[in-house]
């Protein structure tokens, strides 16, 4: 079976900076893939890069057998890749059910409205949204305006979402929450992947993991196995032998 | 065919049926050129709308529909002698199609970037025009004495016009509301609430911009026609304006943009005001500060408008008067 995303020698250059630099992995369908990283590793970037916000500089990223590099976003989701945003982006005057119409109307399955409100509806009630649906978006809180970014990229029926750091910022209980979210979408079939700097949802979500550092990937593999590899430490805590060299010294 | 089952198209319904019925009963002239000044306004407002009030995008230029609406029909008729309602329907499409290639181009600026790049669109149109020599340059065109009397005469002529500029009115209200209701508009509202977000979402944005500001321009090109074909004459200096331009953004302010209603009433009030202030000895000359400082108090103390104020005080009414 082929697999749901590839991503090839991506490359994305700001300038003279290498923002991503030739970054590739797979992912199957189903699976959730833990993207993780210090901050400014180019993370978001990926991201950007995998669903066309910014073109990339080199590389291929090939989604469900089809070549999307450089397409523009709302083409990409059409093909069933959704995603959420770091710094939400609500529709703010426009009320929380109607956000997530935009996304069924536009989404995968290019529903008619009133086949649209009933999608918005099943995906409010997944993310325990649905007792605010007739609000105005601008008026959720943090916590409750991160869930829309989450249903509104789950009522496109994507066969794979992108979670821009859904986790951040919010407290234990809505962490809590979200991750039995996380865990109902993937019992649907979708595939995840996922930024998150949050290491235990990371380690106990994750099929997979990706690290990357200075745009580069790092280390690849199960999450365990991945969390003892000493490059990631380093990166993550700088280098452990470097007190017991700087004694010898 | 939902729509019929809303109060708010019956609402409409009423008020065309007011426009068409009050001044033959009345046979009041003087009630039907103030109708018929404020039909014109509310196309134009209502239209605009589309764009401002639905997309985000504020339109400086919109006069450029009407102008270049009025010129395109009034040639029609002139030199290939076609009956009115197909010159004016031929002109609204003609402007749809430039519209669709030209504005395009510009719809990519955001903004303050696009608000100025649509008055320099109304601005080279008229420079355009005032030298286009088939279209009379700045002298412009003047209709041929006979051309009423293929209506039966100048007095069968305004009223057949001005129930025409009616029928365009009540498919500028149905179309607003329409667009409201639809996937279209819903698309819309996305783009004007955070355009990025919307293109994340699957909105094909640069099409459905490009849509709304084409579909913005048909009415006001079809009313065009009709206004200057009553007028008599067309010169660079009316049909390209930039104060009705101006006029009309106010009057989309003053009642709420986004809303139909809101774009109406606007238009309505805005051409009673003006004709009060237009009499009036004190104000007669000062007009436009008026309408200025209208728009000012308007922004400051009420930015959703007379029906933004209205759904504030009486949430109720939001589902009823859209």
């Amino acid at each position: 079976m082929s697999a749901l995303l590839e991503v090839s020698g991506l490359c994305k250059h700001f300038g003279g900076l290498r923002a991503v630099d030739s970054v590739a992995f797979t992912m199957a369908e189903g699976e959730i893939l833990g993207l993780i990283g210090p901050n400014g590793a180019g993370k978001s970037t990926v991201f950007n890069l995998i669903n066309g916000v910014i073109r990339p500089s080199e590389g291929r990223v090939r989604f469900a057998g089809t070549e999307i590099t450089g397409w523009a976003p709302y083409d990409v989701v059409r093909l069933g890749l959704a995603r959420t945003h770091q710094i939400v982006r609500p529709l703010g005057d426009m009320t929380v059910l109607e956000n997530c119409t935009v996304g069924a109307c536009f989404g995968r399955e290019s529903l008619g409205l009133a086949a649209a409100r009933r999608v918005a509806d099943e995906v409010l009630e997944l993310v325990g949204l649905r007792d605010r649906r007739d609000v105005l978006a601008s008026s959720l809180t943090i916590a409750g305006k991160k869930r829309l970014e989450v249903a509104r990229a789950l009522s496109a029926r994507p066969r794979l979402v992108l979670f821009d750091e859904v986790l951040a910022g919010l407290n234990p209980t809505e962490v809590g929450r979200m991750i039995a979210v996380f865990r109902a979408i993937r019992d649907q079939g979708i595939a995840i992947l996922m930024i998150e700097h949050l290491m235990q949802a990371v380690m106990s979500l994750s099929d997979r993991v990706v690290v990357l550092n200075f745009g580069r990937k790092l280390a690849e593999g199960r999450p365990e196995v991945v969390a003892s590899d000493p490059v990631v430490v380093e990166a993550y805590l700088g280098d452990p032998d470097i007190a017991a060299r700087l004694a010898e010294e | 065919m939902e729509m019929i089952r809303q109060p708010f198209f019956w609402i409409m319904t009423a008020v065309i049926a007011l426009f068409a019925l009050l001044p033959p009963l009345t046979h009041d002239v003087g009630l039907r050129e103030s109708l018929f000044l404020a039909a014109v306004y509310i196309i134009l407002a209502g239209n605009l709308n589309l764009l401002i009030g639905y997309t985000g995008y504020v339109n400086f230029g919109n006069i450029v529909f009407f102008g270049l609406g009025g010129y395109l029909g009034l040639w029609l008729v002139t030199v290939f002698r076609l009956p009115l309602v197909v010159a004016a329907l031929l002109a609204g499409l003609a402007v749809a199609a430039m519209t669709a290639a030209l504005w395009c181009r510009i719809l990519r600026l955001r903004g303050a970037y696009f608000a100025l790049a649509s008055i320099g669109i109304a601005e080279a149109t008229k420079a355009f025009v005032s030298n286009f020599e088939p279209w009379g340059g700045a002298t412009g065109l003047y209709l041929p004495m006979g051309a009423f009397k293929a209506m039966g005469g100048p007095r069968e002529a305004l009223w057949t016009v001005y129930f025409l500029m009616v029928a365009v009115m009540a498919a500028t209200l149905y179309l607003s509301y329409a667009v409201k209701k639809s996937k279209f508009g819903l698309g819309l509202f996305a783009i004007r609430e955070d355009e990025e977000a919307a293109g994340v979402l699957g909105v094909r944005t640069p099409y459905y911009k490009t849509l709304a500001c084409t579909l913005s321009g048909v009415l006001p090109a079809v009313a065009g026609t009709l206004f200057f074909f009553k007028n008599g004459v067309i010169q660079p200096e009316q049909a390209f304006d930039l104060t009705l331009s101006t006029e009309a953004i106010v009057m989309l302010m003053l009642g709420g943009q986004g809303t139909v209603t809101g774009a109406a009433l606007g238009a309505f009030l805005y051409e009673q005001f003006r004709g009060y202030l237009l009499i009036s000895p004190t104000f007669s000359s000062f007009q436009l500060v008026i309408a200025g400082a209208l728009l000012l108090v308007t922004v400051l103390f009420m930015p959703g408008g007379l029906m933004g104020w209205v759904y504030q005080r009486w949430p109720r009414l939001r589902r009823i008067l859209e």
